[in-house]
């Protein structure tokens, strides 16, 4: 972090002088590792029609939260992520075993969910608005631990990519060929469902759950307008969404408006653009 | 693989291999819940040769393909038989039935290629070599101009020609086409026939296709078999085309059926 904080300081922002401000610093550092992941994690999300999926997810990632502190726990990022990982494969299992469409299935899971947490939260007179701070986010209540357990995620989803993209790609595009050739299709459905949890889950509580769903849409709807190929598909992706992210960022810190928010419209100017850019070229 | 002369391959019936490399389908049945959508289905496919699949919408042609790749139960055995008669899994390529790709798919030729052929993850830069190599194999079908085109804005033909080359590599024992004539125009479906045609001279492959197109038949396939949840006919076009079996399957869409 020490290096991070010297490396800010030669900004020319007058939160970037040395010494105060260091929530800023945690902050930009957050996006600068988020921003890549949600870029990478979009265009799977958007190739594989999953969007109303990772939104479903969203909704009801503050279900595990409301499980874990009815556990007792003080921290409930684990109980919610293994409630998302739950949820994920118990989706995917079910998606396979049912004729019923895929969005018809999500709309099952994702209202059981919510009302689960709903059901959870409000238990006793309990109040929900101790979960409103998760409906928006704050970027700015990042601390360097998290940060570093935003960097592992990074890390596995790289991994992710690097070992497996081209079976998931496979999958996504036409799954009996896929098979045909030896791809574990279920697998990798579940794999990439389940990646999108854990990521939707850690992330939400600096996003805020209301646009999370916008950072795994947006970037790849914007990219597949322009692009011709994989390799522009996710560079484009990835670039928009880092640019998007710190732009969202600056305008959270001098408007004083939620980060998640800004970061979203945003990626939505971007996207707007991008269609104009594909009008052109057709 | 044992490549044997094709010469050989022509006119080979009846229970045993003869010596030659067969898939082998022996009283193959398949249930799923209370539906029977195929049932004693026997036939034998020589290398070399090419077989053709007809029968009525909802006949079981599709269900015979998928149970032929190993992606359903089944009953009854499916040995793959090399020609000195050891027993081996086959490898199989697969030609799905044209699928529709979105138009605005961020995926090239080379892209679907190198990630259903290679190892190199194709979200990232795809060196020289596999370039290369792609561009070879596309060249088996005369594709090797569309690696750098979307999948959603090539042809029925063009779509065709490219999921061929990706069957071909790596060069199958058993090619297997889901109705490739359908969404290809007059002079596309010849070039495919051809193309067939030549495949399986130069690298001695069994093709097991299905069609609706029989006015075609005669000219291109060795055996045709007749499926409706069961083998009802099985023999040279002429035979299948005359007999019985056949008009009573399609007397009500004779009209439809035959171009």
């Amino acid at each position: 972090m020490e290096l991070w904080y010297s490396l800010v300081d030669l900004l020319p922002f007058e939160w970037a002088q040395p010494g105060h401000m260091f929530f800023m610093k945690n902050a930009l550092l957050a996006i600068l590792v988020i921003s890549p992941l949600f870029g990478l994690l979009s265009t799977m999300v958007v190739q594989s029609r999953m969007s109303f999926f990772s939104d479903a997810l969203g909704h009801s990632a503050f279900t595990g939260v409301a499980v874990g502190s009815l556990c007792g726990l003080g921290e409930p990022l684990g109980a919610a992520v293994a409630f998302a990982l739950g949820f994920s494969l118990l989706f995917t299992w079910v998606r396979r075993r049912t004729s019923l469409g895929s969005d018809t299935v999500i709309g099952v899971f994702s209202s059981t969910a919510v009302a689960l947490g709903i059901f959870i939260a409000t238990l006793d007179g309990g109040s929900f608005t101790r979960f409103n701070s998760l409906l928006i986010g704050d970027i700015l209540s990042v601390d360097p631990a998290k940060i570093g357990l935003l960097a592992a995620i990074l890390g596995a989803i790289l991994l992710l990519w690097v070992l497996s993209y081209n079976d998931l790609l496979l999958s996504a595009l036409h799954p009996a060929l896929a098979d045909s050739r030896g791809v574990k299709v279920f697998w990798q459905e579940a794999l990439l469902n389940a990646a999108i949890a854990v990521v939707v889950t850690v992330a939400m509580t600096w996003v805020g759950l209301l646009v999370i769903n916008a950072l795994l849409v947006l970037p790849a709807a914007a990219a597949r307008n322009l692009a011709k190929n994989t390799r522009q598909y996710h560079l484009f992706s990835v670039l928009g969404a880092v640019v998007c992210g710190v732009a969202g960022l600056m305008c959270s810190y001098y408007k004083g408006a939620s980060a998640g928010a800004a970061i979203t419209l945003f990626l939505a100017a971007c996207f707007a653009l991008s269609l104009l850019g594909a009008g052109k070229q057709k | 693989m044992i490549f044997h002369n094709h010469e050989d391959t022509f006119g080979v019936e009846g229970e045993s291999c003869h010596g030659l490399c067969c898939l082998r389908l022996e009283d193959v049945g398949v249930t799923v819940g209370e539906a029977q959508l195929l049932h004693d289905v026997s036939f034998h496919l020589h290398c070399g040769e090419i077989t053709a699949l007809i029968g009525p919408n909802g006949a079981g042609k599709s269900t015979l393909f998928k149970t032929i790749l190993g992606q359903l139960p089944h009953s009854g055995t499916i040995q793959f038989h090399r020609a000195d008669g050891k027993a081996q899994r086959p490898v199989i390529g697969y030609v799905p039935q044209s699928p529709a790709f979105d138009r605005g798919d961020p995926v090239s030729v080379l892209d679907f290629f190198a990630a259903a052929v290679e190892r190199w993850p194709v979200f990232l830069p795809i060196p020289p070599k596999i370039r290369a190599r792609a561009e070879q194999c596309l060249a088996r079908t005369h594709a090797q101009g569309l690696l750098d085109k979307r999948l959603g804005t090539l042809s029925g033909g063009e779509l065709q020609r490219f999921l061929m080359a990706l069957a071909l590599e790596p060069l199958p024992h058993i090619l297997i086409l889901d109705e490739p004539l359908s969404g290809v125009d007059v002079e596309g479906e010849k070039q495919l026939l051809d193309m067939l045609d030549e495949l399986r001279r130069t690298y001695d492959l069994s093709i097991l296709l299905s069609t609706h197109d029989f006015a075609t038949l005669e000219g291109y396939a060795d055996k045709v078999l007749l499926l409706k949840t069961t083998l009802l006919r099985e023999g040279s076009p002429a035979e299948v085309l005359e007999s019985r079996e056949f008009r009573d399957v399609f007397r009500l869409d004779l009209g439809r059926g035959a171009r």
